[in-house]
């Protein structure tokens, strides 16, 4: 058994006012081996964010089982942190009560109150935003909100990181100084993560394997990229790189050619 | 200062001199419109009807010493006859602040109740919607026979009508708290405790805040009103004494005072709120 591992997972919506079902997802199967980083890439709509959310446990698969690390995945946990698309840092507390939400939550049986308190600077520091830790969220940037997000995560140590377009809001300046830093901290703590994502670039500089998939609705797995590209990767060596090429061209070729998204 | 930010201000002072103006012209010209007092109830009130034809409706200099007479000796209470108008208002604002405060101390954490399970919101719901629109004064013969004491039921009519907004704010603010927030408190695997103090409650602080500032509107409207049915203190009965008494100034000058107050209250609430809400 693989350590995260999707199998045969269907997900219908009920279709409001009708007796009819929506179908996102028809019989996805998935398995991530720990220290992967592996990418899910698709149009909007085609459920990718659907399937991230079933692996978090935040919603319940009409049918399938998914495993995590040996346990079948029955509800959310902090096993399993999550980094919203939206940042969703709670606006009443700072960034450093964010992140010690979480810790106080995982820890606190275990670690001292100033343990408790070292971890959750220690992962502001991470994100470099030592400087930020009594600031409130309306106080800083888009850039460093997302940060803290991601802080917030890596702070609970989770066996595996979810990532929700978490650039997705962003500029792509500060979407760039982002993604180097993922890429340094992935490297750092190993972790295991699955990112949505539907930008090529961040896809193929982040990723072990980029899972591609078909337009919805029952969205499937459509083909999966192995990415060998050596670490540490950097953006500016892998401008001139051929196989970023390569990976890039199949890339747009599944989701320009074969998968065109039929948009009006 | 720039001339956008004293236009205003000008503007409202000169509305406020053509409304004495012509007030004042309205009010001095003899014979001129306005209802007069009948001659007959003049009569039974023991004073002459010649007298007080020309003062029906008082003259903004006659309201303006009155209101100086009023103010001069606010804190009287030498006579038990004639107390001043300040404890009138103290009165009133401390029945107010008594009901009131009860009424928080029912609605908010009923409101939580009711918003973070449906179940009860459904169960109750029919009660609140049936006494919701209950005039606060239709309460007040039978709070008078319950408690046989004005006071007390001042204090009862203001708490229910101070206690549905209150109710119904902070139970939409609990049921309707952002997703994003819910799931992050999932994902930590919150406890319901950390998850009502840390997640629920501060997300609906705005909304109970919204809730308390319109009930406390409400409160003062409302005691005014409560008090001018069988009180024997409070600005609502200062009204309703000084009506009998044909002082037609002094009911003008507290009308004025229960709109300053009202707006000092309303302006602290909005104070408290603004305070206690989180900015994004």
């Amino acid at each position: 058994m693989s350590f995260l591992d999707v199998r045969n997972v269907t997900m219908r919506f009920p279709i409001k006012g009708g007796r009819e079902q929506f179908v996102a997802l028809d019989d996805v199967s998935l398995s991530v081996e720990p220290g992967q980083f592996v990418t899910l890439i698709g149009h909007s709509g085609c459920g990718k964010s659907t399937l991230l959310n079933l692996i978090a446990g935040l919603t319940v698969p009409s049918s399938g089982e998914i495993y995590c690390d040996g346990k079948r995945v029955k509800g959310p946990g902090p096993d399993r942190a999550v980094v919203f698309q939206s940042h969703a840092l709670l606006p009443w507390k700072t960034c450093l009560e964010n992140v010690m939400l979480g810790v106080r939550q995982v820890f606190e049986k275990t670690l001292s109150a100033e343990a408790l308190q070292q971890k959750a600077q220690n992962a502001l520091k991470m994100v470099h935003l030592e400087h930020a830790m009594s600031k409130y969220p309306a106080e800083i940037s888009g850039g460093m909100k997302q940060r803290v997000g991601i802080a917030r995560a890596l702070a609970i140590e989770p066996r595996l990181l979810l990532l929700d377009e978490p650039f997705g809001a962003l500029d792509a300046l500060t979407r760039a100084i982002l993604q180097d830093e993922l890429v340094r901290i992935v490297e750092d703590t190993r972790s295991t993560v699955v990112m949505v994502t539907h930008d090529i670039d961040e896809a193929i500089l982040l990723s072990d394997r980029i899972v591609m998939m078909t337009n919805g609705p029952a969205a499937r797995i459509g083909e999966v990229a192995v990415i060998e590209l050596p670490r540490p990767r950097d953006r500016i060596g892998l401008a001139t790189d051929s196989r970023f090429s390569e990976y890039r061209q199949q890339l747009l070729n599944f989701l320009y050619r074969k998968q065109r998204h039929q948009e009006s | 200062m720039s001339s956008a930010t004293w236009r205003p201000w000008i503007a409202s002072l000169l509305a406020f001199a053509v409304f004495i103006g012509v007030w004042h012209v309205l009010t001095t010209t003899p014979g001129g419109s306005g209802p007069g007092v009948d001659p007959e109830y003049a009569r039974l009130a023991g004073q002459s009807a010649q007298a007080q034809q020309g003062a029906a409706i008082p003259s903004p200099a006659m309201v303006g010493k009155r209101a100086v007479e009023l103010l001069w000796n606010a804190f009287d209470r030498s006579n038990p006859n004639n107390v001043g108008i300040a404890w009138h208002l103290l009165y009133s604002l401390g029945r107010v602040l008594l009901g009131y405060i009860i009424a928080v101390i029912v609605a908010v954490p009923l409101g939580f109740a009711l918003g973070l399970a449906p179940g009860l919101y459904q169960a109750l719901n029919p009660f609140i919607q049936v006494l919701r629109p209950v005039s606060p004064l239709a309460w007040m013969p039978l709070a008078l026979y319950t408690f046989k004491d004005s006071s007390v039921s001042a204090i009862f009519i203001i708490f229910i009508c101070a206690v549905w907004p209150i109710l119904i704010n902070t139970a939409v603010g609990a049921s309707n708290v952002r997703a994003e927030w819910v799931n992050v408190s999932r994902v930590f695997g919150l406890g319901t405790f950390r998850h009502i103090t840390h997640i629920i409650f501060p997300a609906s602080v705005p909304m109970i805040m919204t809730g308390m500032r319109i009930s406390v509107g409400i409160a003062w409207f409302v005691i005014v009103a409560a008090e001018m049915v069988g009180a024997q203190s409070g600005i609502g009965y200062f009204i309703w004494n000084e009506w009998n008494n044909l002082q037609i100034s002094s009911m003008i000058v507290a009308i004025v005072l229960i709109g300053l107050v009202g707006l000092c209250l309303d302006t602290i609430l909005a104070g408290i709120a603004h305070r206690l809400s989180f900015r994004e």
